[in-house]
């Protein structure tokens, strides 16, 4: 494993020195040098690897983790949610239920398991990211069928829609702004539209994604909380309930849609 | 530390209670599922009435009186330039407006924001990075520079909302988001003859 992360830096390394001029550019001269591997092969074995190690006081693996299809059934659990758990009696995205599993069956420490959940550029990749990522490419081909079956289901689903379309901040931005429409973009970079079942699917089915500009995986949690700095709102926190609500919404919206996951990004 | 896991553990214990009273109650939501972060803070996630108006899904239906004295208020709040003198300095505006910097939780406050009006407008005919939310300004300035032009867009720039109630773009005056000369210099930007926004296409 720590072989990989020595390629990982070099590589991230090399991305740096690349000129990121066009966000095109990158991508060609990427491609140019990697061809269609995706780097995220290396975290999606991490992945695994930590899904069956001991930790934490109570040495267990992860194995005994529910993610909504029975213990230790993880192939097809990534395109359910998020979901509600009846142990926990709350709608969890996979995020939240992974630090559910570790505190619970690992017993390890809440703050400790969360404290950094995101890894900031140049750092090695994050234990929840390399599960997250691991457990996307479990579900990888399947269709996305969250389920939307519990009142509480449905209801992260309302609040995610009115989350969504929350403007707030000095920019007045919701997530609205930036993706109610097909075809527009912010400068270069393509804006999916996320009320439509096509953008939706498309975006909800590519993450996590590996980022070629980061040289790291990054998990959809990522992606709300950076769009969110964008949005100029303070900092969205890992498994929160705006999370979770926004996710449903974004994965409900993109139901039948397949998931083509781990992705790689700009 | 307390607060900053506050929102997994509503997520992890929530009871029945928490979740139903979720959409009754966003703000609560938003209060719990964010930290404030440098500049951004929590005060950020409470809406004024532009905001909260503007925040109904696409297609739901609004209140016309309510909307039409919300724009009028809007428009009799735009404060025009204490002397008179709508133009400024264009070079200076082509940096307001291409720089996207400012108000996020991670650029340094001390530095002065930018307008970032590429990110949603075409302007120069030389600049492919330019997005397209709001239309093209390309050769703006061939509306001229009349009294009423300049306060058109003055009070564009000032509070969108006075002409176009929910209209995507940022209140850059209102909201202080760019300075009296910051708007000057945009607007010279956009209306002086000289400026590449007003230059042929190639
Ligand atoms: C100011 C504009 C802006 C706002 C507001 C905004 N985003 Fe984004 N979003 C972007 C941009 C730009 C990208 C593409 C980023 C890139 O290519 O690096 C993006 C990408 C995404 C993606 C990934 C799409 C894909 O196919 O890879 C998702 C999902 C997303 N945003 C969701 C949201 C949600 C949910 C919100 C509200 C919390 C939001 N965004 C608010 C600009 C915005
Ligand atoms: C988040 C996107 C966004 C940003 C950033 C933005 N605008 Fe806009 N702008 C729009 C939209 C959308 C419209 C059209 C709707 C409307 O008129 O309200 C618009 C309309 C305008 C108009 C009126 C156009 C006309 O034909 O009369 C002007 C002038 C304008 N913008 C100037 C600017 C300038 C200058 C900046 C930078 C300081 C800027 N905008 C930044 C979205 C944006």
């Amino acid at each position: 494993m720590k072989k990989r992360n020595l390629g990982f830096t070099l590589l991230a390394a090399w991305l740096c020195a690349v000129q990121i001029a066009a966000d095109d550019g990158v991508f060609d001269q990427y491609r140019d040098l990697m061809g269609d591997d995706n780097p995220a092969v290396f975290v999606i074995d991490e992945g695994e690897e930590l899904w069956f190690s001991p930790q934490g006081p109570k040495s267990a693996t992860l194995e005994a983790c529910d993610l909504g299809l029975g213990p230790g059934e993880t192939a097809g659990a990534y395109v359910r949610f998020p979901r509600y758990f009846a142990d926990t009696d709350a709608v969890m995205d996979l995020e939240a239920r992974l630090v559910h599993c570790m505190t619970t069956i690992q017993g390890r420490d809440l703050e400790t398991v969360t404290a950094k959940p995101y890894s900031l550029r140049g750092d090695f990749g994050t234990e929840i990211e390399a599960l997250v990522t691991w457990l996307a490419a479990e579900s990888e081909g399947a269709t996305i069928a969250p389920e939307q079956t519990h009142a509480a289901e449905r209801a992260m689903y309302t609040l995610g829609e009115e989350i969504f379309f929350y403007r707030a901040g000095p920019h007045d931005f919701s997530c609205a702004t930036c993706h109610e429409q097909s075809d527009m973009r912010i400068r270069l970079q393509a804006l999916p539209d996320l009320t439509s079942h096509a953008g939706a699917a498309e975006a909800w089915g590519s993450w996590p994604a590996y980022r070629i500009s980061q040289g790291l995986v990054r998990t959809m949690g990522w992606r709300l909380r950076d769009c969110f700095r964008q949005q100029r709102w303070p900092e969205l926190q890992m498994g929160s309930e705006a999370s979770i609500a926004l996710q449903t919404y974004m994965a409900v919206n993109a139901a039948g849609g397949i998931m083509t996951g781990p992705g790689l990004k700009r | 530390m307390k607060r900053l896991t506050a929102g997994i553990t509503i997520a992890l214990s929530a009871s029945v209670a928490t979740w139903t009273a979720a959409s009754d109650d966003i703000e609560a939501v938003l209060q719990n599922s964010f930290i404030a972060k440098n500049q951004a803070t929590m005060d950020r996630l409470e809406r004024d009435a532009v905001q909260t108006v503007c925040s109904a899904p696409r297609g739901m239906p609004l209140d016309n009186d309510t909307l039409t004295t919300l724009r009028e208020q809007r428009l009799n709040a735009v404060a025009l330039p204490a002397n008179g003198h709508y133009l400024g300095d264009w070079q200076r505006g082509a940096e307001v407006a291409g720089s996207g910097r400012g108000l996020q939780s991670n650029d340094d406050p001390t530095q002065p924001n930018g307008g970032n009006c590429y990110a949603c407008h075409q302007l120069a005919p030389d600049e492919v990075a330019y997005g397209t939310l709001g239309p093209s300004l390309m050769g703006y300035g061939a509306r001229g520079q009349s009294e009423a032009m300049l306060q058109y867009t003055w009070t564009k720039l000032w509070d969108t909302h006075a002409y176009n109630l929910c209209s995507h773009m940022p209140r850059f005056g209102a909201q202080g988001i760019l300075t009296e000369q910051q708007l000057k210099d945009v607007m010279a930007y956009l209306l002086d003859p000289a400026s590449p926004v007003n230059q042929p296409a190639e």
